[in-house]
């Protein structure tokens, strides 16, 4: 039972909330109130874009538990337009294959249910390939 | 009250679509991908292909994001938002709101009141006029209105052909400051069983062809004309008519009854591409009207839900509509973003394989 954890990280999981450092002001995430770059106090809250680009990836067969339903799947350092680096899922790939340097964009996904049909569904982010320009 | 002149619903002050948004799934599922499973490859289509979700998306996720297409056009900020009302037969919960999920989500989130609508295919259509309501009496600025389904089609049903995903989002808001002002709306309701889903049934049961005349037909004809009458107009004043859509003959043989051409109806019938999105089908069709709609132009929409009712929608397109429209992807792209599966890895997606 992790309802308190999921509920908690809502923020930074449905809109990709974060902070920006009021001293040097780089843009952190996830939020940890303490500036990685400076090491001074950052409680300033920040809205990311949800635009990046795919900086590393690797393709899942065999799945951690809660996520074996959507095996194999393709997971990816995304390195946000603002600057930080990310972990998250790519979805919506279909037939498209995935390069280094592809632009991409957060969406809001199903992450996992919490046990089992049952349980609360968690939902987070994840990113695809950017729509508009991507079709072809 | 039945022989009564039916009166139009109309707000006290003007009343329009702020922002639209709109969301279809990637994947498409072939009509005759099902016939060659469930009648040899021999079968009339009713569609050419329906979307499919993928397996990390429900009426939540899409929601989400047609919403969230309504605000990067409305250009508003979220905390103003008053309501937000999802319309579905396909909530991923049977007891918890996926309003609330989507108010977090676009940022609407505490001060706003959520709930989740259900009228069958007119589940959205009904949150549209809840949410006129709201902005109409000055109660609220903006309001949300959401119809989106991933329905459900017992494998092998006829229903299997055409039950798709997808849906659109309205921000309901001022008239003055509306892309497309919504003039009145009419609604035509009466207790006809012609398609329902039973407490914890996986599939729907539908009446064959009861579903035709007294239930699509009657509703949605029913409402056209007293919207038509009242408002003192013909199918000649509207430039774009779009009407419930659950495969390709039934709107275009009502739009015909009508009065309405192939081209008045045309840029919103997307049920050949897409498959029957239900309470998104008539409204997913207004967001492709409204993609390429001019100032001026007047639009006819009347959905329909079984069980069984129809909303009919007057509206007018304003001068900002053009900018506003290029804020976010349009309903073509949805389209044109297209990965034809096969029926077994339509039967994964859907969860219709049995693991234990």
């Amino acid at each position: 039972m992790e309802i308190p954890r999921h509920w908690r990280l809502k923020k930074q999981r449905y809109n990709l909330i974060g902070e920006v450092c009021p001293h040097c002001e780089a843009k952190i995430f996830p939020p940890r109130d303490v500036c990685p770059h400076c090491g001074e106090e950052a409680r300033t809250e920040f809205a990311f874009s949800g635009r990046g680009e795919v900086y590393s990836y690797t393709t899942i067969y065999d799945a951690p538990a809660g996520y074996e339903a959507y095996a194999p799947y393709t997971v990816a350092i995304v390195k946000l337009a603002e600057g930080p680096m990310i972990t998250a899922q790519l979805t919506d790939l279909g037939d498209q294959a995935v390069q280094v340097g592809m632009p991409v964009e957060m969406v809001t996904r199903r992450l996992r249910q919490d046990g089992d049909e049952r349980g609360v569904i968690v939902y987070g982010y994840k990113f695809r390939p950017a729509l508009v320009g991507a079709a072809a | 009250m039945s022989d009564a002149t039916p009166t139009l619903l109309k707000p006290s002050r003007k009343v329009g679509i702020v922002g639209y948004g709109a969301y279809v799934p990637r994947y498409r599922l072939p009509a005759r991908e099902v016939a060659r499973i469930w009648q040899g490859g021999q079968a009339a289509l009713p569609i050419k292909e329906k979307s499919v979700p993928g397996l990390d998306e429900d009426v939540a996720t899409m929601s989400i994001e047609a919403a969230r297409n309504a605000m990067l056009r409305a250009g508003v900020t979220p905390d103003e938002i008053r309501a937000v009302w999802v319309g579905s037969e396909s909530h991923p919960y049977a007891v918890k709101p996926t309003s609330t999920i989507v108010a977090e989500a676009i940022g609407a989130a505490p001060h706003v009141q959520g709930a989740d609508l259900e009228f069958a295919c007119k589940a959205g259509t009904e949150a549209m006029v809840a949410a006129i309501g709201l902005v109409g009496s000055s109660m609220a600025r903006y309001a949300m209105a959401i119809g989106m389904d991933t329905a459900q089609g017992r494998p092998g049903d006829a229903l299997e052909y055409t039950a798709a995903a997808g849906g659109a989002a309205f921000l309901i808001g001022p008239g003055e400051e509306s892309l497309a002002v919504i003039n009145s709306t009419y609604s035509y309701v009466t207790d006809t069983p012609d398609f329902w889903r039973r407490e914890y049934q996986k599939y729907p049961e539908h009446g064959q062809r009861f579903t035709g005349e007294p239930a699509y037909f009657k509703h949605i004809t029913e409402a056209a004309k007293a919207m038509m009458s009242a408002s003192g107009t013909t199918a000649a004043d509207y430039q774009w008519a779009v009407f419930h859509q659950p495969n390709s003959k039934f709107p275009q043989r009502v739009a015909g009854q009508l009065g309405f051409s192939k081209e008045q109806i045309a840029p919103g019938l997307l049920v050949p591409l897409i498959g029957n999105t239900y309470a998104g089908a008539a409204i997913i069709g207004l967001t492709a009207i409204l993609d390429i709609a001019q100032p001026g132009d007047r639009i006819l929409m009347v959905s329909f839900g079984s069980g069984a009712g129809s909303d009919a929608f007057d509206i007018h397109v304003t001068e900002k509509l053009a900018e506003r429209r290029e804020r976010a992807p349009k309903t073509q792209d949805y389209l044109a973003r297209r990965t034809e599966i096969d029926y077994g890895t339509y039967v994964r997606y859907r969860g219709k394989l049995a693991m234990k």
